[in-house]
Order: C-alpha cells, then sequence, then structure tokens
C-alpha cells in the first residue's frame, strides 16, 4: 500500500507516495533525486548512506521513509550554507586531503556532523569511535580523522 | 627552494568539492528517462550443467521488458588477454555450463527493481549439478572435474621464469631452506558496488556509463561482445567509487545493459548489491607458494626456485597477468645468481580472482620476506643487514626481464630500523610485544601488451585557446586515485600555467585520444604522466616559434614558460603571455585552432616495467596471549616512489594501503563452505574500520627515476605489499609463531603460540 508522506529535507517539505518497504535512501536518491547520499551496502554496515534525522545520525539505507514522516532530515546537500560557502567539516575534507574515491565522504560528513554537534572538542578515540560505522578503502582514514578534528576546531572558532 | 611552481604541491583534488557536497555523480546516481533496472540470475550451484531454462513466466509479469539468457547474445567470449585469444573464457551468460555459485545465468530488464527482482524468481532454470573442485589440489587430481573443455588439466595457464644453472647454484649454497606458504583471498572491498548504464542512440550506437578502471579495455571487449564496432560503443567512466583492480574488466552487467538497451529501445541500469560484489566478485588470487631459495652461510643470496599454483576460479579474468607479475616478484627486491619460476593458474569452482590492489605482490612478498627473517634467524645474521646485503641497486639487471633504474632500497631500509627503534625494540624485548620488517619492489606499470592495443599505452590531446587557458584531455581513469589532478598539475608546471587555467576530460572514449590502458598497475602517473609532457613540448615548439618570430629573437635563445608567460631565458622582459602567445600562434596558422597529442609507450623496456619503486616497513605488534589477538600498535614506513608530485596524494595512497594490507594480514578472508560465500556483508567480513588502524609514520625517500614524468615512479600500491609478513615477523617476535598461512586469525595464535 503506498502512502502520502511529507518528509522535510535540508528545510524544504517534500511530498511523496511511497510502499511501506521503501526505505529513506531510496526516496531520497531515487524519488527526490538527492543522490549525494550513497548506498554501499544496504544492510546497514558501511555508513555510506548516513543522513540525519532529527538531529541523530542513521544509516537510511535502514530506514523506513514513512517512519520519517513530519521529521527533519539533514543530508550531505543540506551541508553547504551555499554553493559558495561550503561547511567547516566540508571544507576540512577537502584541505585535508580526506577525500579521494569520494563514495564515503558523505556518510562520513554526516557522521562527523553528529559527532559534533555533541561533542565540539573530541578526542582522536572519540573521532575513530563516531566513524566507526564509516567504512573508507581508500584512505586508512588516517586524513578523515585529522579533518574532524580541524574542523571541530574552525567549528569552536566560528563559535 | 624547489625548482618547479607546481609539481611536489599539494594541490587540492580535483573534483573533491563535488565530493564533498555529494554533487559528484557516480553510475547508480544517473537516471535517465524510461530507464529500466536490471537484475541477474545466478546458478545456485557451483558446477552443472544448465539443460533448459523458462523465461516465459518472467517475461509475462507485468513491468518487465526483456529477458534474456547466454543463447540470445552473440557467440563471444571475452577476457582481457586479447593478444591470446585461448585465454577469453568468459560469456557474458552462461550458455552451456555454470562454473561457481554466483555464476550469471539470465538477466532481466523492468520498470523498477522490485518487478525485476520477482522476475527472476520467475525463471525456471533446470541444472543437472557436476562434480566440482574447490581447491586447487581437487583440480590437479587426475578425476578432478574439468571447468573448461579447452583445459582438462583445469591449468589455464602457465608462466616460467628462469635465468642461470639452478642446480648447479643450489649446489653452492651453504644453506638450503624450503617452505610453503598458503595466502587467501580479499575483496577489493571498493565502496560503490559496479554498476553500469546504457543508452541505445537513435543510430543504433551504444553510450555506457560504467563504474570502471578501464574505458578502454570495456570499449573494445563490449564492441566485441556485441558484435559491434569498436567506435559503435562509447564509454564513459563518471566519478568511480574506488576499484584497486576489481573493475578492470568488461562485466556482465555492461553486456547486458548495453544489449538490452538495444533490444527495449531504453536506457537499463544494473547496480550491484553488497550481497553480490561479496558473494560473487571478483578476489585477490589465493596461492600456495612453495619456495626454495639457498644462500652462502655469511647470507649472500644464491638461488631460488619459486613454484606458484594459484587459485583462479571458475575464469581467467586477470589470472594469466597474476601468474605472470608473482614470478616477476619473486626476484624483484634482491639479487639471486639463479632464479626458477614456475607459475600455474588453475580453475576452481569459486568466483573468479582477478586483480587487485598490489597484483601478485602481497602473496609473492609474504613468502620472500619471511623467509629472509627466517634466514637470518637461522644464520644468526641481522634481518636488515641480510637484506642490505642482498639488496638489488640502481644499474641492476633483473636478468630476462629488466633493469633496474631509480633505487633507494638500502636508503628506506635505513630510515625505516632508524625512526622504528628495531633495532633497540628487538634487543629490548617486552613481554606480549613484537617488531617485524617487511619489504617490496613494485612496477610502475606493465609493459607487456597483453590486450594487444592498437594505440599508445597513453595519449593526450591539448587545446590551447588565446584566453590563456588549456584543455587536457586523456582517457586515462581517475578512480580516486588522483589522475584528473595530477596530470593537470604536470601540465600546469609544463606550461607555467596555474591549475585554475586547465580543464581536464577524461575517460571519455568518443571524446578523449585513443588510447589509455586504464588505472592498474601504477601506470598512470608515469604513463600519462609522460604522454603530458610529450604534448606539452609540442606545445611548446610551436608557441615557442611564435614568440621568437614576434620578438625576432636570435634562434639560439632559449625560451621558457613560467607564470604564464613564456619569455626568452636570456632576456625575461621580453615575453607575451601565454595567451597571446596562443593567439599569435593560431593567426600563423590562419585560426586554426592550436591542438596537440601527446603519448607513451614504453619500448625497449624489458618485459616488466620502465621503473621500479622501492619500500620498507616496520610492524609493532601487540598480541593477547589469552585470547589470541593481535593489535598492530603502529606502523612506520619508508619507501621510495621517485619524485613526490603531490605529498597528500602520496600520503593517502599510502595510508590507505596500510589499511588494505592491514586488513589482508589479519582480519579479512571468505568464509567459504562448498563453493558458497558465508560471509557475505560487512559486518561478516572485516575490513578494518577507523578503530583498527595503527599509527603510522611514513617517510618518502625521493629519487629521480629517469622514465618516470619529473622523475615520479609509482606510489602506494606496492606498499600493500610488505604489511603482511611485516606484522607476521612482528607476531612471530611478540610469541615464537611464524604465521605461513594468511590470515593471522586469533585462533592460530591461540594454537601454535609457544608457552
Amino acid at each position: 500500500m503506498k502512502h502520502l508522506i511529507t518528509l522535510n529535507v535540508n528545510g524544504d517539505d517534500y511530498t511523496v507516495a511511497c510502499e511501506s518497504s521503501r526505505t529513506l535512501n531510496e526516496v531520497l536518491r531515487e524519488d527526490l533525486g538527492l543522490t549525494g547520499t550513497k548506498l554501499g551496502c544496504g544492510d546497514g554496515d558501511c555508513g555510506a548512506c548516513t543522513v540525519m534525522v532529527d538531529g541523530d545520525s542513521v544509516s537510511s539505507c535502514l530506514t523506513l521513509a514513512v517512519a520519517c514522516e513530519g521529521r527533519k532530515i539533514t543530508t550531505v546537500e543540506g551541508l553547504a550554507k551555499s554553493g559558495e560557502e561550503l561547511h567547516p567539516i566540508q571544507d576540512a575534507f577537502i584541505e585535508k586531503g580526506a577525500i579521494q574515491c569520494g563514495f564515503c565522504t558523505a556518510g562520513m560528513e554526516m557522521s562527523a556532523l553528529n559527532l559534533l554537534k555533541k561533542n565540539t572538542s573530541p578526542t582522536e578515540e572519540e573521532i575513530r569511535t563516531a566513524i566507526s560505522g564509516n567504512l573508507c578503502r581508500c584512505t586508512g582514514y588516517y586524513k578523515i580523522v585529522e579533518a574532524i578534528d580541524s574542523a571541530a576546531e574552525k567549528m569552536r572558532e566560528n563559535k | 627552494m624547489s625548482e618547479y611552481d607546481i609539481i611536489g604541491e599539494s594541490v587540492p583534488r580535483t573534483h573533491t568539492r563535488d565530493k564533498a557536497t555529494g554533487a559528484a555523480q557516480y553510475t547508480d546516481d544517473i537516471r535517465l528517462p524510461g530507464m529500466l533496472h536490471g537484475r541477474i540470475l545466478r546458478s545456485p550451484y557451483a558446477h552443472a550443467r544448465i539443460l533448459n531454462i523458462d523465461t516465459s513466466k518472467a517475461k509475462a509479469l507485468p513491468g518487465v521488458k526483456c529477458v534474456i539468457t547466454g543463447y540470445d547474445l552473440p557467440d563471444v567470449q571475452f577476457g582481457n588477454w586479447r593478444l591470446f585469444p585461448d585465454t577469453q573464457d568468459e560469456y557474458a551468460l552462461a550458455r552451456d555450463k555454470v562454473r561457481f555459485i554466483g555464476d550469471e545465468v539470465a538477466a532481466v530488464a523492468a520498470i523498477n527493481k522490485d518487478v525485476a527482482e520477482e522476475a527472476l524468481k520467475l525463471i525456471d532454470v533446470e541444472y543437472e549439478e557436476l562434480p566440482a573442485s574447490f581447491d586447487i589440489d581437487t583440480s590437479l587430481s587426475e578425476d578432478g572435474p574439468v571447468l573448461h573443455e579447452l583445459y582438462k588439466n583445469n591449468i589455464s595457464v602457465v608462466r616460467k621464469v628462469s635465468h642461470g644453472d639452478l642446480d648447479k647454484a643450489f649446489e653452492e649454497c651453504e644453506y638450503i631452506r624450503e617452505d610453503i606458504f598458503d595466502v587467501h583471498a580479499i575483496s577489493a572491498c571498493y565502496l560503490e558496488p559496479c554498476s553500469s548504464l546504457a543508452k541505445c542512440d537513435d543510430d543504433g550506437k551504444i553510450t555506457l556509463w560504467t563504474s570502471t578502471q578501464t574505458p578502454y579495455i570495456v570499449q573494445c571487449l563490449l564492441a566485441a561482445a556485441l558484435g559491434m564496432r569498436e567506435n559503435d560503443v562509447r564509454v564513459i567512466k563518471p566519478h568511480v567509487g574506488g576499484g584497486f583492480g576489481a573493475k578492470m574488466e568488461l562485466r556482465t552487467w555492461d553486456v547486458c545493459a548495453a544489449f538490452m538497451a538495444i533490444k527495449t529501445g531504453k536506457p537499463v541500469k544494473f547496480t550491484l548489491t553488497r550481497e553480490e560484489e561479496f558473494a560473487t566478485g571478483r578476489r585477490r588470487h589465493p596461492m600456495k607458494l612453495f619456495s626454495k631459495v639457498g644462500c652462502k652461510k655469511d647470507g649472500t643470496l644464491i638461488a631460488k626456485d619459486l613454484r606458484i599454483l594459484l587459485d583462479g576460479g571458475a575464469y581467467n579474468a586477470m589470472g594469466p597477468t597474476a601468474t605472470f607479475l608473482c614470478g616477476n616478484f619473486g626476484l624483484m627486491l634482491y639479487k639471486y645468481k639463479s632464479y626458477r619460476f614456475l607459475g600455474q593458474h588453475i580453475y576452481t569452482n569459486k568466483p573468479p580472482a582477478s586483480a587487485i590492489r598490489g597484483f601478485g605482490s602481497p602473496q609473492s612478498y609474504l613468502a620472500t620476506e619471511t623467509q629472509m627473517n627466517m634466514i637470518a634467524e637461522d644464520l644468526g645474521i641481522d634481518p636488515i643487514e641480510l637484506r642490505r646485503m642482498n639488496a638489488v641497486q640502481e644499474g641492476d639487471e633483473v636478468p630476462e626481464l629488466s633493469t633496474i633504474g631509480s633505487c633507494a632500497f638500502s636508503e628506506c631500509l635505513d630510515k625505516v630500523i632508524e625512526v622504528s627503534g628495531f633495532n633497540e625494540k628487538r634487543k629490548n624485548p617486552v613481554k606480549g610485544r613484537g617488531i617485524g620488517i617487511g619489504c617490496y619492489s613494485f612496477i610502475s606499470g606493465g609493459v607487456f601488451n597483453w590486450f594487444n592495443t592498437q594505440y599508445p599505452f597513453s595519449a593526450v590531446d591539448i587545446k590551447a585557446y588565446e584566453d590563456g587557458t588549456v584543455h587536457l584531455l586523456t582517457m586515462a581513469a581517475d578512480i580516486g586515485q588522483g589522475s584528473d589532478t595530477v596530470l593537470p598539475q604536470i601540465l600546469a608546471e609544463e606550461l607555467g600555467l596555474k591549475m585554475s587555467d586547465i580543464r581536464i576530460t577524461s575517460a571519455d572514449t568518443a571524446i578523449t585520444p585513443q588510447a589509455d590502458l586504464g588505472s592498474w598497475g601504477s601506470r598512470v602517473t608515469l604513463m600519462a604522466g609522460n604522454a603530458v609532457i610529450d604534448a606539452a613540448s609540442k606545445l611548446k615548439e610551436i608557441l615557442f616559434g611564435a614568440v621568437t618570430a614576434h620578438f625576432n629573437f636570435n634562434v639560439i635563445h632559449e625560451l621558457a614558460c613560467k607564470d604564464g608567460r613564456i619569455f626568452s631565458t636570456g632576456r625575461p622582459d621580453k615575453g607575451l603571455s601565454f595567451g597571446d602567445a596562443v593567439a599569435l600562434a593560431q593567426k600563423f596558422h590562419r585560426g586554426v585552432p592550436i591542438v596537440v597529442r601527446g603519448s607513451y609507450t614504453p619500448r625497449g623496456k624489458g618485459l616488466v616495467t620502465p621503473a621500479f619503486s622501492f619500500g620498507a616497513q616496520v610492524a609493532e605488534v601487540e598480541v593477547d596471549e589469552q585470547t589470541g589477538k593481535v593489535e598492530v600498535k603502529k606502523m612506520w614506513t619508508a619507501h621510495d616512489c621517485g619524485t613526490v608530485l603531490n605529498h597528500v596524494s602520496v600520503e593517502g595512497q599510502l595510508e590507505g594501503s596500510i589499511q588494505m594490507g592491514l586488513g589482508y594480514a589479519l582480519s579479512e578472508q571468505f568464509n567459504m563452505e562448498d563453493g558458497k560465500t558465508l560471509n557475505k556483508t560487512f559486518l561478516d567480513y572485516k575490513m578494518p574500520s577507523a578503530l583498527d588502524m595503527p599509527a603510522s609514520d611514513s617517510i618518502c625517500i625521493e629519487t629521480y627515476e629517469n622514465e618516470g614524468p619529473y622523475g615520479a615512479k609509482e606510489a602506494g600500491e606496492g606498499l600493500v605489499g610488505p604489511t603482511a609478513p611485516a606484522i607476521a615477523d612482528a607476531v612471530y617476535n611478540a610469541t615464537g609463531y611464524r604465521c605461513m598461512d594468511l590470515p593471522i586469525t586469533p585462533e592460530k595464535v591461540l594454537k601454535n603460540i609457544k608457552k
């Protein structure tokens, strides 16, 4: 059965008709064309599909779209302030060389956002723990950890 | 201060902004109007004859637009070793037989994924199960099942290397050891599952967007598989979410998407699931290595006899190259008076093994480096000294194969020992702790034309404009390693321009010049980089002529490009802006745009590679004697990758390589039972997470490689080789358990630990 649901994504309301079984990842990518959020495994193991729902990070591949009715969703497309001004996390990922193939990047950035919202001065161990559900094959995570640390510093300065 | 403006600078990667904002488009992100979704039916049997396939019920399901089996497709087998057609053993969809669990049998295209999935269940396949072989011993036995009729003994490729009189050399030896090593398969674990999208244009020509490292190879083989002409197929590589070697072939979904796009008149997209990737995807070759090595009492190596059996799985894939390479790696680090190698690639009823980062070297170096450590211990020689005394040097000949150009292997050894405190830590052991070493040498691209390309190995076009910008076109494929950054970087240095002056278009076979063999074997920086330099020198010839004429310089004036200007080096005040020089040259040609082409093909470079890189790695581990768990505390790396063109990029490659080597050594493996993969998720397949990574220090020992652009050569791929032997050596140092069969699991440690 199809449900008519309204999702607030990156500040805008979108109304979509979807089956109960449809995941948030499918709705974001296929119905709304927000393909910045990736699908790496579909099992909630790799973190490439991570988005924020009401301020918490979730695996969009394991989240049913109907369960997000009326909730506030932030995807990677909603991270930058504008086309010209990126979020400090994005700037740091670029500056520190934390992006290679880029497929894990959106999920990594969302997990970083989730961490930095709750902990403005994370230790390296806390950063590693925060992204332990986000897999990356390119970087060995080193520059990603550095980037998150650097973003935290910038975000503290900006406050 | 560096003599260069931009070479050696960590310029930010091209495309990273798009990747950071989610704007970068990967194949599965592309949706075309009317697009159909494809799914593949796979064999539930490891080895079976297909008696009949009934697709009628699937075809009748509403929403299904096309169902195909092997007999719908042209009778063409494909494989990357086009030079040797007998090695091309794969059909896109099985015809008479299936040869592994997951072998592709039929394909469906439907209006959405759910309908396509439903349709798969409605395809009735009648199989006659055949005896199967899941290991090389069964495949090699007299009564082992035959997988491919052409190879009754299941050995599809044999490779031999030899130099010197081996028997005589072993007679000279005062110490000989023979060991057997057993290494396993791992997944490439690229984060982006394979995906391809095909569209048939109104003139019947195909455009294929595919997640590939080798657009040119896919173009040629796809055209052959469909019975089309090469240039009736256009292959575009969008952003690729990693490949690591495992995306360098024409694959079933490429063929099915294109064929079904022709049949239905609609775009067709296939995207694999992670379960398909784990259960059926390409993997690193499991190998059994029999290595006999002999030396003098003082440690001088004399002879090596290496036999490797490669467990290739059901098809050749990149197996022939693996067979070729692991024998080369067997003699690359050290000098032997005599060396003999026999490699045999053996079919088994398992998913095909293929290329994965390091390709043949992690297996080979586990044997080489472990034996070096064992020899050192047995003969009471310092393991570093043993290496140093046998290490290859610049100018050494690798008999029958190659000559070594730049080489800082010995310096790497010295440095890594120094920074890791290896000797002090060996002298002052701490219970439960150990430190170990592993080394490697690697190639900067191959020189053997197994694909039988009719074009240069790498080629670029440069278009120069009077506004001071240039357009660089190359078929080289950036799959995350950074070629879209380093190639413009080389061009910027050559022409004295800024990165922002250069537009790059890459990896579109209809637009970028023929050809480039793709991103594998660490070939791109060296080969495509040299093609850029070749093209740039041709462009400079034109522009320098124009500027010389403009100022009426004496013909002996040397000219240079720098800071956006072209000027006489003797009279730097006399010059034109780059754009004005282009405008002038264009006028000389009465308006014809300035376009130049450069290329590179290794010629007269032996049989292996134009350039060798080197490195040494030390691992320090802590072993929990209660649980057997090995924790790598720190890795130290010193490597010689020639000139570092972009430090952050090189570091990134090296760091990623440590993650892959760590997983290979300790945690990653396929759990298989009768050909069936049991661990098909990232939860069960233990790829290292951010919490598993050790601290890491690395040092680049810069050399100048004459064959490489600005002295550069391979970086970061070969480093996946020494990690496992270094960790294994550290585990031995900590526990007395010498692991000869990866991975080093807690079970093995507990079982073998010396009480």
